[in-house]
């Protein structure tokens, strides 16, 4: 079962890891909402370094602004950006329940 | 350069900005070549089997691409099944997709949508082959998703303020496909053609169906 639904207001985390890790810098500490779950995968992290990526781990896609993840962003305010996060990379976002 | 032990602890403001260069590829390239010719020359792998994988790696093409997007133009049925699950619509028509799951984004009046993979180069290659230069380039990876209209502006697009811009960052597991809007006027015209219409650079976000893009972008771009 999925801990988070699409539509969730979620908070991307900076776990501050080394090594093989799909969360780039600029959505980290930053706020968006579940688009989809898109199924359980063998973590990447651990599949870097030949191991077998168990237990495998939830992914999502999030939606951002793009004037969330850019103060200067130049584009128009309407303007998204989706990403793949896994599960252990998200929490609630505050004020959300 | 950034102190090795700091380098994940914090963003450093001072990091140096990132060019794109050739640095070190003739190296691989000879690292490659050498270990190649070893391996056959102990007999542990033959040319003809080297030849059947590179083959295999490049025989998926845009034009595979194009008939899906061709077909979701003509039949609404599949067009949902497409949207609902890009592996098994395009199965329907014999492609067999490697990557674990097709992400395809549909373009609207009042969206339009751009595939980039920022940490490395993502691309849906089982279904559309090697991706253009320009979406390898580190360029095209910062610039993407900072200053997407720009970015799209250079390629020859310019997107209508009132339109919603979606950049999808391939990070992870997901592979994406643009189903781009079908052009005006095509009314008359049947699948093949239809599907002529559709260049890879259409399926990626930049540039419309029936129109091809610039293919040049500002910055340190150099190609690879």
């Amino acid at each position: 079962m999925p801990r988070f639904s699409p539509g969730d207001r979620v908070h991307i985390e900076d776990l501050g890891k080394p090594g093989h890790i799909r969360i780039p810098w600029y959505v980290r500490h930053k706020d968006g909402a579940i688009e989809r779950y898109c199924g359980s995968y063998p973590n990447p992290e651990d599949l870097a370094y030949a191991r077998r990526g168990q237990p495998s781990v939830d992914l999502y896609r999030v939606r951002l602004r793009q004037i969330d993840l850019w103060p200067d962003y130049a584009g128009q305010a309407q303007d998204t950006l989706d990403i793949e996060v896994y599960d252990h990379w998200l929490s609630p976002a505050e004020g959300s329940s | 350069m950034t102190m090795r032990g700091s380098r994940f602890v914090s963003h450093p403001a001072d990091e140096q900005p990132v060019i794109e260069g050739h640095e070190g590829a003739e190296y691989y390239d000879l690292m490659t070549a050498a270990t190649r010719e070893l391996l056959i020359e102990r007999g542990f792998l033959e040319q003809a089997e080297i030849d059947a994988v590179v083959a295999k790696l490049e025989a998926p093409r845009a034009e595979w691409g194009a008939l899906i997007v061709a077909r979701a133009w003509l039949d609404i049925a599949f067009k949902t099944r497409l949207l609902a699950d890009g592996v098994a619509a395009a199965a329907e028509l014999g492609f067999s997709i490697k990557e674990a799951q097709l992400v395809v984004v549909e373009n609207t009046a009042n969206l339009h949508n751009l595939i980039v993979c920022t940490l490395c180069s993502c691309y849906p290659r089982s279904l559309l082959g090697q991706p253009p230069w320009w979406y390898i380039s580190k360029t095209y990876r910062a610039r993407a998703v900072r200053e997407p209209r720009q970015v799209l502006k250079e390629l020859g697009l310019e997107i209508p303020p009132d339109v919603e811009l979606r950049v999808h960052d391939s990070n992870a597991d997901m592979r994406y496909l643009v189903l781009p809007m079908r052009p005006d006027g095509t009314d008359e015209l049947d699948e093949a053609a239809l599907a002529a219409l559709v260049t890879r650079d259409a399926m990626i976000g930049a540039a419309l169906a029936g129109r091809e893009s610039r293919q040049a972008l500002g910055g340190d771009a150099s190609g690879s």
